[in-house]
């Protein structure tokens, strides 16, 4: 029917020129609505036969589909259109900064500290953290240095007012392995780790007069040199670098005999020999020795059954060899862009 | 201790061929660490010469132009030294010659060409305290008959070679060549030589002329002997040579050989002027206040502590420090006492601590060996008749009262073995304490050892155990795993995570020190509790331990602001020290301190109260004490904080810690810090971790806002609101806060959001109506205030 046809091209012709939802309702209703030709048309087939109906019929309901198709198609061309104009008014600068959450960092020390504990809590050490405040006792005289042994010297201490010879900031973590056996009550094997801070009256580059130790103390019935050395190597590594090379070599402690002085391959150059290690490929970064058979009599244990190493290094050390610090008085001056830049993860 | 290579040669032949850092070397093995080792006189391309012609510089009225012949050739050399002349014998240091200052170049001195340098002594890297007047002003003149072209070192006998020692406290009998010598001897496998001790005594006795009475146990040894019509005049060479290479300054032929002697022998020496001391000497505790003018020439101020060596009228002499300046040796000095003696290294220590450190009272501390007190004073006799021209009166006046001797100590290899962690046969053990002197019998699987007496720092078979380890060396063991039962290692995860959960609010932590000036103590604090201080603090500014961490924050934020930064959260743990019924407390603190932005890059989000306060919260809800604590204004609070922004912090009703603003006379920025008492907040058990159901049935929310007094709590009205809303009213939140014109001056309005629920069935509209209406209505009358805009 050539009406038809025509009305469904002029729908067409409409249809795609409108632009807005508003025209096209306007369109939808002129060709779809109760006043549209096709409405019309459907009006005059009263007067057609059944057979003339039918196929009209078809014709005209074919025709209102195609419509309405052709609307709703370009209802989501204009939807479509009007959703991207939005989207693209809201185009940002994605290189503008981001919005940054107030990031803590943890203090290079606390971040060295945790780094031991967890090497040592892996091989069964328990942390123990023992006082601060400590008797002159603990801190030297049950460690064998009775009061105006020479090597007293080499810890220049604190004491509390009043209290000279009795009580003082500990200038030692080994203080802690006193306390620790003292409290075993059975006397039996010990297995610890004592970080913490110490005193002592020095200030320079090198030297603050608070800084941290850790201290190491295994106690049982078959510890020898050979387990101090192969313990000690094993940390070194984990904390240092696999390639890391452990060297022992004889020293004095009153409380550790035999004693010995722990080097380790630099850091810095890697045994080859630099600044840092003084052309030597080598860092002292520990004491340590079998435990003192007084200092075990003294707290209690039986040193015919019982022996044990004990091993003590400085923290800091680690710390300023670990993160490149030239300057100990950095690491407590506290200044924010410094504690700042540790905010990385733990490398594995 | 410095080793002089030449020195040592006298008592043990070190093979030529060892280099001196070889040698150091091998002692640091052993334990005996170094400093340096080098030639004593470190240059090089040195070489005798003779000034053959010295002309003024044209063009300098204090140069000269000189050419010396140096054997193969004649060098033009410009020098600005006063005494240099023609025919001088010279020190010269060729072009490319290395010297402590730095290296001779050839070069043109005002338009003179100059091919090396003359030499000062100075100029040879000896140090200021050996040199002469003569030495500082001008070039070193060689003795006449030196031949040129040849190494003016060996010339002036300096050819020496040292090793500064860095010995451990125990190793006192090191602090000696002869010690030394027996170290190296253990090493090298070498027999140490015999000391010469002989000279000759007239037939005169002291004892019928001299004097000496102990009058203290602090002295267990004593000798004197006597030395007559000495000639003081310079030493011989060598001696002043080893002294210098020992870093000790030469003085005189006598004053010399009691140094010399005590570097030999370890023992040191006093020589008294006889005719100035009198006829007795006397060893005692000093008197109160008793006053000695030493050799430095200052007066020193003695008290009981303290030993003295006195004559009849007056202390000459502090016992293991340094001998009075009345009695000195001088010039005209003609007759000497010699005192050898050991005294107490403890006392020994405690006054050389107080007054002075010396050679002498190093090795008094470290103990002696009376075998060496003899020793030392029969040497003395023998350099003093040899270079002094000493005649030795006879007999020796003599208390003995020391109880050192040689030690037998037992022990078995297996011990040896066990405690090493190696392997070492009963003979390989032998031979190691034979080359270092000890005796050695050998039963079964035990060894018998006979340590003489010059090792005070061996008493116990551990001590010998060490012995075998170093000279086996310690670096041979090789390492091992304990074989250790599999146990459980333990942490305090509760500090990790606290110091976690704070990083994650986005504060950083900080490391303070714990000793604060004491006029700081109370500062943040509510002043209830007794400081500790400490006895002799290097400073004013470290003299107190902190009680409260603020004062340290707020320094660290002082410190970051002067250095431009303005926007700091930070936080720190550790502890605070006090003193409470005569004991000694710490505990363990956490403390916050928050200015400025808290997001970096927005402005506008300055840090104010409540943003503490959400990190004290999120902090406290993350331990467990959800609903378990609350803030509290009272009459505790320090006065550093803000009277109006400021609560002291309770936990299950207990006071725990203070959070606020810092009052604008403390800080004039906005400030803000929070304290807490950790062991206080961790006695309290946490809240357990557990699953609850999340709810299957709708909950219904109401808004409701009051306009109340300003004076009225937020919480007051939460607690009453929770009160009247009784089971079904499940969650309260406050949304809004209004100050301003639509309501009175005095007022402010509060909305809140209200959450009805019901875990087991959906609620009707009407039953919360009825509670929110109850709400509505008892709120206004209990807190005479108004629903907004209703």
């Amino acid at each position: 029917m050539k009406e038809l046809e025509k009305i469904l091209e002029n729908a067409k012709n409409e249809i795609s020129a409108c632009e807005k939802s508003a025209d096209l309702a306007n369109v939808k209703a002129k060709y779809l609505g109760k006043k549209s030709e096709l409405q019309e048309l459907l009006s005059k087939m009263k007067d057609m036969t059944v057979e003339e109906k039918k196929t009209i019929g078809k014709e005209i309901n074919e025709v209102k589909q195609s419509i309405n198709a052709l609307v709703e198609n370009k209802n989501k061309e204009i939807e479509d259109k009007i959703l991207n104009e939005k989207l693209e008014s809201e185009k940002i600068d994605i290189t503008l900064p981001s919005k940054k959450l107030r990031r803590g960092s943890k203090h290079p020390m606390s971040r060295m500290v945790e780094e031991f504990e967890d090497i040592f809590v892996s091989m069964g050490y328990t942390v123990y953290e023992g006082l601060e405040i400590e008797s002159d006792e603990n801190c030297f005289q049950k460690l064998n240095l009775p009061i105006g042994h020479p090597a007293r010297d080499a810890q220049d201490t604190f004491y509390l007012e009043n209290e000279i010879d009795r009580f003082l900031l500990r200038s030692q973590t080994s203080t802690a392995q006193v306390r620790a056996m003292e409290e075993n009550k059975e006397k039996g094997p010990i297995r610890i780790v004592c970080p913490g801070k110490v005193y002592r009256r020095d200030e320079d580059a090198t030297h603050s007069h608070q800084f941290m130790q850790i201290e190491g103390l295994v106690i049982d019935e078959n510890i020898s040199m050979a387990d101090l050395k192969g313990t000690l190597e094993l940390f070194c590594k984990k904390i240092l670098g696999e390639k890391t090379k452990v060297r022992f070599r004889p020293s004095y402690f009153p409380f550790t005999e035999p004693s010995v002085e722990v080097d380790v391959t630099c850091f810095k150059c890697g045994g080859k020999g630099c600044n840092l290690c003084k052309q030597t490929g080598w860092i002292e970064v520990l004491g340590a020795g079998m435990v003192h058979p007084n200092v075990l009599e003294m707290s209690g244990y039986d040193s015919k059954k019982y022996q044990g190493f004990a091993f003590g290094t400085g923290i800091d050390r680690f710390a300023m060899f670990k993160y490149g610090i030239p300057d100990i008085r950095t690491i407590y001056g506290n200044d924010i862009r410094f504690i700042e830049q540790f905010d990385r993860k733990d490398e594995d | 201790m410095i080793l002089s290579r030449k020195f040592v040669k006298d008592y043990i032949d070190l093979d030529d061929n060892l280099s001196i850092n070889e040698i150091a070397e091998a002692m640091t093995s052993v334990g005996n660490e170094y400093d340096e080792a080098r030639p004593l006189i470190n240059c090089t391309n040195l070489i005798t010469g003779e000034v053959i012609e010295c002309e003024n510089h044209p063009d300098s009225d204090h140069l000269n132009v000189c050419k010396v012949n140096v054997g193969n050739e004649v060098l033009n050399i410009v020098c600005g030294a006063p005494n240099v002349r023609m025919g001088l014998k010279v020190i010269v240091a060729l072009p490319g010659a290395k010297l402590p200052g730095g290296e001779i170049k050839k070069g043109v001195i005002r338009g003179v060409e100059s091919n090396g340098m003359l030499c000062s002594k100075a100029e040879l890297g000896l140090d200021n305290k050996f040199l002469e007047e003569k030495d500082k002003a001008g070039i070193h003149e060689l003795p006449l008959d030196t031949k040129v072209g040849i190494d003016p070192i060996k010339v002036m006998q300096l050819d020496d070679e040292i090793i500064d020692f860095e010995l451990t406290s125990n190793r006192g009998d090191l602090l000696s060549i002869l010690g030394l010598a027996y170290e190296l001897g253990a090493i090298y496998n070498k027999k140490v030589k015999d000391i010469d001790l002989k000279y000759n005594e007239n037939k005169e006795n002291i004892k019928d002329m001299f004097n000496i009475s102990i009058k203290t146990p602090d002295c267990s040894l004593f000798l004197a002997k006597k030395a007559i019509n000495v000639t003081i005049k310079e030493s011989p060479d060598f001696i002043k040579n080893r002294l210098i290479a020992s870093g000790i300054r030469p003085i005189n032929n006598v004053v010399d050989i009691s140094n010399y002697v005590m570097l030999e022998t370890g023992q040191p020496l006093h020589f008294y002027d006889a005719d100035r001391l009198g006829d007795t000497l006397v060893v005692r505790q000093a008197l109160e206040n008793e006053k000695l003018t030493t050799l430095d020439n200052i007066e020193r101020n003695l008290s009981v502590d303290d030993i003295v060596i006195a004559n009849n009228s007056c202390a000459v002499g502090l016992a293991g420090v340094m001998g009075g300046l009345s009695t000195e040796v001088e010039n005209d000095t003609k007759n000497i006492i010699i005192e050898s003696a050991i005294f107490d290294n403890i006392k020994v220590r405690k006054t050389s601590k107080k007054i002075l450190r010396s050679e002498a009272s190093n090795r008094f501390e470290k103990g002696l060996d009376p075998k060496r007190t003899y020793m030392a004073i029969e040497r003395s006799c023998a350099l003093l008749e040899k270079y002094a021209d000493a005649t030795i009166v006879g007999g020796m006046l003599e208390y003995n009262e020391s109880k050192v001797e040689n030690k037998k100590i037992k022990l078995t290899i297996d011990k040896i073995n066990r405690v090493l962690g190696i392997d070492l046969k009963i003979d390989e053990v032998k031979s190691i304490y034979e080359a270092l002197g000890f005796d050695v019998k050998i039963t079964d699987n035990e060894l018998e050892v006979l340590v003489p007496s010059r090792r005070l720092d061996i008493s116990i078979p551990e001590d010998l155990i060490e012995e075998a380890g170093r000279m086996y060396g310690m670096d041979n063991i090789i390492g091992k795993l304990p074989n250790l039962s599999v146990i459980n290692g333990y942490y305090d995860k509760t500090k990790r995570s606290i110091r976690n959960k704070m990083i994650s609010l986005g504060l950083s932590e900080t490391m303070s020190y714990t000793l604060i000036p004491n006029k700081e103590v109370h500062k943040f604090t509510n002043d209830n509790f007794t400081e500790i201080n400490l006895s002799d603090p290097m400073s004013e500014d470290r003299k107190t331990l902190r009680y409260s961490l603020l004062y340290s924050l707020k320094e660290i934020y002082l410190y970051n602001k002067s250095h431009n930064q303005n926007n700091i959260c930070i936080f720190e743990m550790g502890k605070g020290f006090y003193k409470e019924n005569g004991e000694y407390k710490e505990d363990n603190k956490l403390a916050a301190l928050m200015t400025g932005d808290y997001y970096e890059s927005i402005k506008n989000t300055k840090v104010d109260f409540y943003h503490i306060k959400g990190v004290l919260e999120e902090l406290m809800n993350y331990l467990g004490y959800e609903n378990r604590y609350r803030l509290v204004v009272n009459d505790n609070l320090p006065k550093e904080l803000h009277p109006y922004q400021s609560a002291v912090i309770e936990l299950q009703g207990k006071e725990v810690g203070i959070i606020g603003k810092v009052h604008p006379n403390v800080l004039k920025d906005d400030v803000y810090v929070l304290e807490i008492n950790l062991d206080k907040v961790l006695a309290n058990k946490g809240t357990r971790m557990a699953y609850k159901e999340i709810a299957k049935f709708p909950s219904v929310s109401k808004d409701i806002a009051f306009v109340v007094n300003k004076e009225i709590t937020a919480d007051s009205l939460i607690q009453a609101i929770k009160k009247v809303g009784g089971k079904l009213l499940n969650e309260i939140k406050i949304f809004d806060i209004y100050e301003g014109d639509k309501i009175g001056e005095n007022e402010k309005s509060i909305a809140f959001n209200l959450i009805f629920k019901d875990s087991n069935r959906t609620l009707n509209e009407e039953e919360v109506m009825d509670v929110f209406n109850k709400i509505s209505a008892e709120i206004p009358n209990k807190f005479n205030c108004r629903l907004r805009d209703k």
